[in-house]
């Protein structure tokens, strides 16, 4: 019982990390109905430059927003550059800018800061939280601070009329533009969020995973399967999915199949689940029109 | 087919049999894998460029295919050419199925599901269960074919021709199926598969099939792939492997035959231009020139070719379906998700 | 090089080089009165890129050998290409580098399912494919692939020297594995149940993580339920790192062995907390420059010198880095061996005849021999513990 409860316990804490990523992805989606395969690699890039910036004296917390601010620049800079020329291209073709963005990112990243792993400081105590065995104090933190963004993101979308116009943007781009929204601002205002959102995310990970170029490699897909699993149109639903990748693969390895297959078959399942709810657990029904 | 554009075919066809005893064996080497690789993109082109489903996980097929060839050859003594079929009925088989379940997904699902395919693969192929035919981590190394009846032919040219010979049957194959009702009811699925359905087409039946034709010329390229490597191992056949089979169709050309053509010269040389101009982030050259390609050519090489001929004045080409490219028809479901 | 052995070895390199120093010039492909073109292969892209260093490092290190005037007034022209770590495309490299540009010999390229995919291609083509960057077996198999050598200790090796220490000093010790789940781990992993024999009982749980897992959480707390009082961590740095933190934040304080691919301070103990790493017992047979036991030391006072110079966008905590300036070095006394017979049959007789070699970086009393039945240059290694501060070795030398 001990052991499911410490393997459960470790599923939270990974699954936080999807969470975070997945959050930064639904994101992406609301706003612009594309799922950013770079999203992971922006992030770790913003976590570098926060490493930068703690390296040259900063504090933890004015490197933090410095760095939330600025990858929001980074993000608004990278559609009204790179993603705009590409905006009425087919979708298979804005794919492959992501897969561009994505090895330029990671490649760029190895070679200003190598590839020796470097540690990334949290913000939270080092004394586990009531001394438990389970789960460090950090990765409570993270937890804690992913459901601080969500929350922002909600009421976010909820209640402003930004939000609003954001998800009518993406949602019918012509009859926004009708009723006098900036739809490509609105687009660049996305991925901005987006990056910011991420760069939350890489500073949370980083800590548990060590910062590396290839940091975000293999959080990249449970992150989109936790948002895809979770309905792509809502972070609530993103970060429950983040929650049960995490949990869902550590129990599987540990006490069902070994893990040799765990990520082959916890993907099966999640799969499994879409094919019979094909909006995820928390998405909107899509209802398509003849 | 247009008289013109027979008597070009057969002008590319003669160059591409010069081409092994114009150039070294190591170029030879190259060109065996760029039609290899072409293969392994029509059957992708097939299912994401005409039938609009989405696949970033075809590397699994191709992975499939070629430890298929590996194995038979290894363990069971079979010849290499004989291979081939095995390889292909096998990825038919496991293609038809996977594409049932993904029936019920589109867009960003059906991507999910191909990524997730292509990820777990190589953790597939290193299971220990199934080490004793696939060598587990260590792989299995195979032997080069030698030319047959005595051939004036180094191994290297033989296995050329040989991929040549098989490819240019694939795409014959493929481009006699596309021209017909076959293929016209692939695009209708893809532009609408809800009016497509009214009009009396099977969906399902055909979805699932295309799956199941993809995956059986891709695994036919992995076979090919691992005869000219001679050797498999699950590091040949990463993620990333698939994920340059997509970038390789869309910026060939997608919904085009010799787009695969194009997008397999891209994905076998751009790689190593980008190692020739920087040891220091090679990957960021590649990446610079598949946004550019992007850039200057939205709709691929294909669709850049088309444009070109078209402005020149020529007719534009009247191929088989597919070959009016128009925006809305490439966008795939993910739109509209 | 400039150790008390040197001398020596100088002499030794001469008796053995003069014979044919004297004999006519004779030049394979690759190889003429001014240069020797060597080839190289590694993963500038892809999921071994960290890796990449090593081939930058050996390139930085043969700039430095021609800056001095070369080996025997050759220049060394060295051409290093990408594979991104994928077996198809070290093929392609490989070929292109025999077939096209002609190189004398290959050297180090990186990693065993790539240099697998080139084993047989480069003896058909009789090409040396020499000091592979792998710590495999089968590169020390001169009956079958004589034109193939390894380098470093191999893993199996270095894996059984910890199993018998654990015999020895822990006969009833209860026994936790963890392994990278590709051919390095199961190599280690081998070589550790070799090393028990018919102990191998002793293990009582085993667990491997793959390369994309994010983290190793999960698997650290299966094998701490297990009730092992001994841990075996064959892990890559960045996995090491976590689970040397996790081990001790979770307070499972078990005997830790940790593999020598993960053994620098700098890199890996420095991250995971070095009073979480205190008792840690690994092997070596390089110094490790960011250990404060070599700070004085003259080699890697150079080394630091040379990186300054010739690299200065490496990362001196890298142990890659040190191992790319050692290995050149023995590329180097190869070539300067094999004097004016540059033939690719006279690279692997003098590959195959290095005594009691020591180049600058290796730890006292570590030395490469290699013989016509011995293509395994290292072959000893030292048993090293770290006390919070440094490692320090409590072993004699062991191996052959």
């Amino acid at each position: 019982m001990d052991a499911l409860l410490q393997q459960v316990f470790a599923g939270l804490a990974t699954g936080g990390i999807y969470a975070s990523v997945a959050l930064a992805l639904v994101m992406i989606y609301q706003a612009t109905h594309h799922l950013n395969f770079a999203q992971g690699e922006m992030a770790m890039f913003s976590t570098y430059l926060a490493w930068s910036m703690i390296n040259a004296g900063f504090g933890y917390w004015a490197a933090f927003f410095l760095t939330v601010s600025l990858s929001f620049v980074l993000g608004v800079v990278i559609e009204r550059v790179i993603i705009r020329p590409v905006e009425n291209a087919p979708v298979l073709s804005v794919v492959v800018v992501f897969i561009g963005l994505l090895v330029i990112l990671n490649s760029v990243t190895g070679w200003i800061y190598t590839y020796t792993i470097k540690t990334f400081p949290s913000p939270f105590p080092t004394a586990p939280l009531f001394g438990n065995k389970f789960v460090s104090s950090h990765q409570i933190g993270a937890i804690g601070i992913t459901l601080v963004v969500l929350l922002l993101l909600f009421s976010f979308f909820r209640f402003t009329p930004l939000g609003l116009a954001m998800r009518a943007a993406a949602q019918n781009p012509v009859s926004a533009k009708l009723v006098g929204i900036r739809v490509g601002w609105m687009l660049a205002l996305g991925w901005g969020l987006a990056a910011a959102i991420g760069s939350i995310a890489g500073m949370m990970v980083a800590p548990i995973v060590f910062l590396d170029p290839n940091m975000m490699g293999g959080i990249l897909l449970y992150a989109f399967a936790a948002a895809l699993v979770g309905g792509v149109d809502s972070p609530g639903g993103a970060v429950f999915g983040g929650f049960l990748v995490g949990v869902l693969e550590n129990v599987l390895g540990a006490f069902v199949i070994g893990n040799e297959l765990k990520l082959a078959v916890a993907l099966v399942l999640i799969i499994g689940v879409l094919v019979v709810k094909p909006s995820g657990f928390f998405g909107k029904v899509n209802v398509s029109r003849v | 087919m247009s008289r013109n554009k027979l008597i070009f075919l057969v002008v590319l066809v003669l160059v591409a049999c010069a081409l092994p005893f114009l150039v070294s064996n190591y170029r030879v080497f190259q060109f065996t894998l760029v039609l290899v690789y072409a293969i392994a993109l029509l059957g992708l082109n097939l299912l994401t460029g005409y039938n609009g489903q989405i696949s970033l996980g075809h590397g699994a097929f191709y992975a499939i295919g070629a430890y298929t060839a590996a194995i038979l050859m290894d363990k069971f003594g079979f010849p290499y050419w004989a291979t081939l079929p095995i390889a292909g009925a096998v990825c038919l088989v496991v293609g038809f199925l996977f594409g049932l379940p993904a029936l019920r997904l589109e867009g960003i699902y059906l991507a999910l599901a191909t990524f997730a395919l292509g990820v777990s693969m190589p953790q597939l192929l290193k299971y220990h269960h199934l080490e004793k035919w696939t060598g587990g981590v260590q792989g299995i190394v195979i032997t080069k074919p030698d030319a047959p009846f005595g051939l004036p032919l180094n191994p290297d040219q033989w296995l050329y021709f040989f991929t040549l010979v098989v490819m240019l049957l694939m795409f014959l194959f493929a481009w006699n199926l596309l021209r017909g009702r076959i293929g016209r009811a692939l695009i209708a699925i893809r532009d609408h598969h809800v009016a497509a359905e009214a009009m009396g087409v099977n969906t399902s039946i055909y979805k699932s099939l295309t799956f199941g034709v993809s995956a059986l010329y891709t695994g036919i390229a992995g076979a090919l792939g691992a005869i000219a490597v001679q050797f498999v191992a699950p590091d040949s056949f990463n993620i990333f492997l698939s994920i340059v089979f997509l970038v390789g169709i869309v910026i060939g050309g997608l919904a085009s035959i010799p787009g695969a053509i194009y997008g397999a010269i891209f994905i076998q040389f751009i790689p190593n231009i980008a190692d020739e101009l920087s040891k220091a982030a090679p990957w960021a050259i590649f990446g610079i020139f598949m946004i550019g390609f992007v850039y200057a050519m939205p709709f691929g090489i294909n669709g850049a070719i088309r444009m070109l001929l078209a402005r020149f004045g020529r007719k534009a080409q009247t191929g088989g379906p597919g070959s009016t490219i128009t925006e809305s028809s490439l966008k795939t479901k993910e739109a509209s998700q | 090089m400039k150790h008390v052995l040197a001398p020596i070895a100088a002499l030794l390199a001469l008796a053995l080089a003069s014979p044919l120093a004297l004999a006519q010039k004779k030049y394979d492909p690759g190889a003429t009165d001014k240069e020797i073109k060597v080839g190289n292969i590694n993963p500038y892209s892809g999921p071994a890129s960290a890796y990449g260093t090593i081939g930058k490092t050996i390139g930085a290190y043969l700039k430095k050998v021609n800056d001095d005037g070369g080996v025997n007034g050759r220049k060394i022209n060295y051409i290093s290409l990408d594979d991104g770590y994928s077996p198809p495309k070290t093929v392609e490299m490989a070929r292109k580098l025999v077939e096209q540009d002609e190189v004398l010999l290959l050297f180090q390229p990186l990693g065993t399912p790539p240099n697998s995919a080139i084993h047989k291609y480069m003896n058909s083509k009789k090409v040396p494919q020499l000091f592979v960057a792998t710590g495999a077996t089968k590169w020390n198999d001169p009956k079958n692939f004589p034109w193939t050598m390894g380098w470093q200790p191999n893993y199996q090796d270095e894996a059984t020297i910890y199993a018998q220490h654990i015999l020895k000093t822990k006969p009833n010790a209860k026994i936790a594995v963890l392994y990278q789940n590709d051919d390095y781990g199961k190599d280690y992993l081998k070589g550790f149940k070799d090393g028990l024999g018919a102990k191998v009982s002793m293990i009582v749980k085993e667990v491997s993580y793959e390369v994309a897992d994010p983290t190793v959480d999960s698997q650290m707390v299966q094998l701490q339920s297990s009730g092992a009082d001994v841990f075996f961590n064959i892990t890559t740095p960045k996995f090491a790192a976590q689970a040397i933190r996790k081990a001790f934040d979770s307070g499972w304080k078990p005997v830790h062995y940790l593999n020598n691919v993960s053994a620098s301070i700098g890199s890996v103990l420095t991250p995971a907390g070095l009073d979480k790493s205190v008792g840690l017992i690994s092997t070596q047979y390089l110094k490790d420059p960011t250990d404060k036991a070599w700070e004085k030391d003259k080699d890697v006072i150079d080394w630091t010198a040379f990186m300054k110079k010739y690299y200065p966008g490496g990362d001196l905590t890298d142990a890659s880095n040190f191992y790319g300036w050692v290995v050149g070095q023995t590329l180097v006394q190869v070539l300067k061996q094999a004097g004016d017979n540059l033939t690719r049959e006279n690279v692997m007789k003098q590959a195959a005849s290095l005594k009691d070699f020591s180049p600058a970086g290796m730890l006292p009393g570590i030395k490469i021999n290699t013989s016509a039945t011995d293509f395994a240059p290292i072959q000893s290694v030292r048993l090293i513990q770290f006390d919070g501060k440094q490692w320090n070795g409590f072993s004699e030398v062991m191996g052959q």
